[in-house]
């Protein structure tokens, strides 16, 4: 029941994203659209380093923290939903060091390779969803799914997007309010018995349905007729190219070139 | 102004599974009316609305706004003129701010920018919720949401009103400032609602609706006031009008009849 009350609380919380995102700063002035791509360009970087690459991946954590600085964004919000995600990425992670147990010798100090690709799993996955908070915060749900649709992904796509967003935080207080008129009346169970399970499932879904109907309808009556409108000026202009192409040849450099090792070389190299 | 006009006649309507919730009903309510449509439930008023706003289309007859029959085809040009507000205000706000929100319609009429902002802005300074107009949804109280509702409706700039229990749930003050900023409108508007005291302050006229059947039209007063008709319609007076139940004094009815 609490679980329940806290885990609508956090979808509440999710509202605080959007709010952040109507800040008025450099890095929310940027065309949606510059943002979107870059995220994307930083997502794939991040996913084609080896597995066994840590050292690496470090100089990719440039670009979330200029955002965040940039975009004078407060670091509470941002770190607690980050948190967040961490158990289920430790999740995923965690049995790597089991299965492989070659042993690796980096700096003098012997480790198991799974180490390392936890390691490389949890610092690939924390960039990949801080990057993707980043981009909620400084653009907001109905630019960003402006921006998908200049992209063309289909409308169908991103309507779903935007309405699933809208429309969760009802439903699970519906979830909430069926729960809590189940326990009411069933104060010695513990959970929701597996007999109740099916109707109440049918019933959440039914009404899921007779919701989704009157907004669809409601919609309609105010001249919708698939395409979505911001009412934002759909043109990039120089500086949004800029932005894409500069953090794309940093991601590239990046990519090619192990900045760490590079630069401990030439501190090796000066010293000598 | 009898482009504004809005007729039915000899309408019918049955849900698909057989009921029959609409039989042979005809009306014509003119330009700046307030008409309160009344019922038990189940008698048919939420279908009614459909049928108006063209989410249902008729079995039998037909409607008329203004010189316009209500078809598919027709569609787009009646919705901009007739507004319709939800029973539930959570069905209409589906945008993450409430500018946002006001602005679907406008902008689906992909009407300039500049007309938009101004033409939310009106909206919502008319219902008085202007400084909310970044909040999301979901953050507003019940009253706030009605509110913003009623500004999406108004942004498109109807003729007429049409409004699904524009009071429930409503606590009472947020109550009194919804009675309030009705009777300032001078839109055309369709009431349906079992506030009646909200109706008898608001509407000149009633249309109470029985078992899909119209089982009286006329003036607001008059049927309010008429006990026998109202308790075969499965309603009551208002209180407004019922005697006091402490003191035992007789209202004055006069005052309502002027």
């Amino acid at each position: 029941m609490n679980s329940m009350a806290n885990f609508s609380n956090t979808l509440y919380n999710m509202g605080v994203m959007n709010d952040l995102a109507r800040k008025d700063t450099p890095i929310h002035r940027i065309h949606p659209l510059a943002k979107v791509l870059t995220t994307f360009v930083y997502l794939l970087i991040l996913v084609s380093f080896d597995r066994y690459e840590i050292s690496g991946l470090l100089p990719l954590i440039f670009y979330p923290l200029l955002v965040f600085l940039f975009a004078e964004l407060p670091a509470g919000p941002i770190l607690k939903r980050i948190l967040f995600v961490e158990p289920f990425i430790i999740g995923i992670g965690i049995l790597n060091p089991f299965f492989d147990q070659e042993i690796v010798i980096i700096g003098g100090i012997a480790l198991s390779r799974g180490w390392i690709t936890f390691f490389s799993i949890f610092i690939k996955s924390g960039l990949a969803v801080t990057a993707g908070l980043l981009l909620m915060a400084t653009t907001g749900m109905d630019k960003l799914a402006a921006a998908l649709r200049l992209l063309k992904i289909p409308r169908l796509f991103v309507l779903q997007l935007l309405l699933t967003y809208r429309y969760i935080s009802l439903l699970m207080e519906e979830v909430a309010r069926t729960i809590r008129a189940y326990s009411l009346r069933a104060p010695t169970h513990k959970g929701v018995h597996r007999s109740a399970w099916g109707s109440l499932a049918g019933q959440l879904l039914l009404r899921t349905l007779d919701r989704a109907q009157r907004i669809y309808q409601a919609m309609c009556l105010r001249g919708f007729t698939g395409e979505y409108h911001t009412g934002e000026d759909a043109h990039m202009q120089w500086r949004d190219f800029i932005y894409v192409i500069s953090w794309s040849i940093f991601f590239v450099i990046i990519r090619l070139y192990n900045i760490p090792m590079v630069i401990g070389a030439l501190l090796m190299g000066v010293i000598r | 102004m009898s482009h504004h006009k809005i007729e039915t006649k000899s309408l019918g309507y049955s849900y698909p599974d057989g009921h029959v919730a609409i039989k042979n009903i005809s009306f014509s309510i003119h330009h700046g009316e307030s008409v309160g449509i009344i019922g038990a439930n189940g008698a048919g008023k939420s279908t009614l609305l459909m049928l108006l706003m063209g989410i249902l289309f008729p079995n039998q007859g037909e409607i008329l706004v203004g010189d316009v029959h209500v078809t598919k085809n027709t569609l787009s040009m009646i919705r901009q003129r007739l507004g319709m507000v939800f029973q539930d205000p959570d069905d209409q706000l589906f945008m993450t701010t409430i500018y946002d929100d006001v602005a679907f319609g406008p902008r689906n009429y992909r009407l300039d920018e500049n007309e938009v902002e101004q033409r939310v802005m009106n909206a919502l300074e008319t219902v008085g919720i202007s400084h909310l107009k970044e909040r999301a949804p979901f953050k507003l109280s019940g009253g706030e949401k009605r509110a913003a509702a009623i500004a999406a409706v108004l942004s498109m700039e109807p003729d007429v009103l049409i409004m699904d229990e524009p009071t429930a749930a409503l606590d009472p003050k947020s109550r009194r400032r919804l009675i309030n900023l009705l009777k300032g409108f001078e839109h055309t508007k369709i009431i349906t609602s079992h506030d009646l005291d909200m109706v008898l302050e608001v509407c000149k006229r009633i249309i109470v609706i029985k078992d899909g059947e119209i089982a009286a039209d006329g003036n607001g007063e008059d049927i309010l006031t008429n006990a026998d008709l109202l308790d075969a319609c499965g309603l009551e007076i208002p209180l407004a009008l019922q005697n006091c139940p402490v003191c035992g004094v007789n209202k004055d009815k006069e005052r309502w009849v002027k």
